[in-house]
């Protein structure tokens, strides 16, 4: 079974954000809670989605993810940038720090 | 160069205060996402891969060195310490935080900017020549033009909501170093046979997933009837442009569509009516809005400078950026030096806080306080003496900006594909990088000659590639970066859509490509003079495609 998270982009501030189920939002796609794709996701997407956090992120969307356990990596090549920074930019992002 | 009347800066700032209220009930949640797009879209705000991205209007790529200073400023205190010259003479900051946008709007309104239309389905920033006022070969300075249609165009209520976004660009030369066909409105200043300047206006250019060559539908425009006839194209446009289909809404497909000779005839019906409205330039006007356009004070010179001509002779480096990045200008004892932002190896179009900071100061001595950036994401300074040269070479190579490549293979385009954007399918810069410290070597940059590489990360083109010499398109091919190459384009005054050559190119393929059509171009030539787009007219499509695909 495909797992996925929910992702989206901070309010404030743009920055890329991963959701986790206690309501949570985390820069780093590790902190993130890893669902079966299907109904589970959809339930926390919808979660994730609701009106308290419409005032946290913008556009809340679930991506697929290679691994489970600590290390999650995203299936497409734009949400592993998404999770790193600007592949050019490596002194940028989450991967400088 | 213009600067706003009260009334221009009341607008602006009255604009930034406004946004600034709804950034507060989007942060409340009296705005929902739904509800605030449009409005900071409407300001230039979008929402990237990694953060929100603030796009800049530079009207007619006409900066200051005050402004450049705001640039700077900006981009260390609220982004990351660099700035992004885009295809469209705008900048982009790629990383500023929604809460400090009004705060820096606030910033930018004090040197007279703002990034009102930098997006949305309105009337963009109209571009032009970066050469305005220094060609030799100018009829007239095409800015004032600009700046009529800017003061038009803002806040039009009429077309705030166009069916797409509306791009012009103007150039006052017969060389289009404005790639005026390309845009949905394309005006040229011409003379008709008594002498007049007037324009000439084409419509319906553009490249996207439907890439098309402007149509010229009026071949003179008397100067004082511009606005009028623009308006009726935007009438007709706004009333008959598709608006069930964004793939389909752009002018292009209008006029396609409908064809040229249709779309000219329902222009002239509906420009029969507003001719002589309100909207016909009084000369006065005109000559008010020239009055900022005036040429610089320049010295009266000697043709030969004498200091210029031994720093040629002896020192082979600044020779070299002479002779590529130096052109010549209408002023006896002056030239245009391009600042090229495509070090070999670099980000094409980046530029950090410090070079804006060295720009402004370098243009403050040598170019009388202006700077002009370029649709091929460059710099220039206009007007600087022949005697000064040397000087400003050696100031500009100190700052990392004296690549001595314009207009050669280096001298590449790439949108920030998907290292940045939202749209994007695939990454372009990291293959301009590639292909730059493949073809990075100077004495083979100058073997291969004039060359125009331009890379666009999706479909939206933003690169111009359709019209590139060599077109590189980046699609995403079941997961994997693919690049699809176009060959024979052009965006100058025989502007032309290049051809698709044939199955595209894997990442790792995709340099060696290039240089095969390199190998090829440069074997095939009758002789050094011959550049690889008059080879390619020659010889046509069919010994490049050999070379790419029979090895396969």
């Amino acid at each position: 079974m495909t797992k996925q998270v929910v992702t989206a982009n901070r309010l404030d501030d743009g920055l890329a954000v991963f959701y986790k189920a206690d309501d949570s939002w985390h820069n780093s796609i590790d902190q993130a809670s890893q669902v079966d794709a299907g109904p589970e996701a959809e339930a926390l997407l919808a979660q994730a989605s609701d009106e308290r956090n419409q005032l946290c992120v913008v556009g809340p969307y679930l991506i697929d993810i290679d691994k489970e356990g600590a290390h999650a990596t995203p299936v497409r090549y734009r949400e592993m940038i998404r999770t790193l920074g600007p592949s050019v930019r490596p002194d940028l992002g989450y991967q400088a720090k | 160069m213009y600067k706003y009347d009260d009334y221009d800066q009341q607008l602006v700032d009255e604009r930034v205060e406004q946004f600034r209220e709804q950034v507060n009930r989007r942060l409340s949640g009296e705005l929902s996402e739904e509800e605030f797009r449009p409005l900071r879209l409407m300001n230039g705000v979008y929402l990237q891969l990694h953060a929100y991205m603030l796009r800049v209007a530079i009207p007619y790529g006409t900066i200051s060195t005050a402004q450049m200073r705001q640039f700077a400023y900006i981009a260390r205190t609220y982004d990351k310490g660099y700035g992004h010259f885009t295809t469209r003479q705008n900048i982009q900051f790629n990383w500023p935080k929604l809460v400090d946008i009004p705060d820096i709007l606030k910033d930018l309104s004090k040197v007279q900017m703002h990034a009102i239309q930098t997006s949305g389905n309105c009337i963009r920033n109209t571009t032009a020549d970066q050469y305005a006022g220094a060609s030799f070969d100018e009829l007239e300075d095409p800015r004032p033009w600009c700046e009529i249609i800017r003061q038009w165009s803002t806040m039009h209520p009429e077309f705030t909501y166009l069916p797409r976004k509306f791009k012009m660009a103007v150039t006052g030369s017969p060389s289009d170093r404005a790639a005026v066909a390309i845009h949905d409105i394309g005006l040229r200043i011409r003379r008709d046979d008594q002498g007049d300047l007037g324009f000439e206006v084409m419509v319906g250019g553009g490249l996207g997933r439907t890439p098309m060559i402007g149509k010229t539908i009026c071949e003179f425009l008397p100067k004082e009837d511009l606005l009028s006839y623009l308006e009726a194209i935007l009438r007709v446009y706004n009333q008959f442009g598709r608006r069930d289909n964004k793939y389909k809404a752009r002018i292009k497909i209008l006029v396609h569509e409908i064809g040229a000779e249709t779309f000219a005839d329902l222009v002239e019906k509906e420009w029969v009516h507003i001719r002589d409205s309100a909207l016909q330039l009084p000369q006065s006007e005109i000559d008010a809005i020239q009055a900022h356009f005036t040429p610089p004070p320049f010295e009266v010179l000697p043709s030969l400078s004498s200091v210029f001509a031994d720093k040629v002779a002896t020192d082979q480096a600044f020779a070299y950026w002479v002779k590529n990045n130096v052109r010549e200008h209408k002023q006896q004892g002056y030239a245009i030096a391009n600042i090229s932002l495509k070090p070999v190896g670099g980000i094409p179009g980046d530029i950090s806080h410090t070079q804006m900071d060295a720009l402004a100061d370098l243009a403050d001595q040598y170019s009388f306080g202006e700077i002009r950036s370029t649709h091929e994401q460059n710099l220039v300074l206009a007007h600087v003496k022949r005697d000064d040269l040397y000087a400003l070479w050696q100031k500009l190579d100190a700052y990392d900006l004296a690549t001595p490549n314009s207009g050669l293979i280096t001298d590449l385009i790439a949108c920030p594909g998907l290292d940045y954007c939202a749209l994007a399918n695939s990454r372009s810069i990291p293959l301009a990088q590639r292909i730059s410290n493949r073809f990075g070597e100077l004495d083979r940059q100058h073997d291969i000659g004039k060359i125009q590489i331009k890379i666009s990360g999706c479909i939206n083109a933003c690169t111009h590639h359709h019209v590139g010499h060599i077109g590189i398109l980046g699609v995403d091919k079941k997961g994997q970066e693919f690049y699809q190459i176009t060959l024979g384009g052009r965006a100058d005054e025989h502007a032309k859509i290049g051809k698709i050559v044939g199955a595209g190119f894997s990442t790792d393929e995709v340099v060696d490509a290039v240089e095969t059509l390199i190998d090829t171009y440069l074997n095939l030539r009758e002789n050094k003079e011959e550049t690889f787009l008059d080879a390619f007219n020659r010889v046509g499509e069919q010994p490049f495609k050999e070379a790419l695909y029979d090895a396969r």
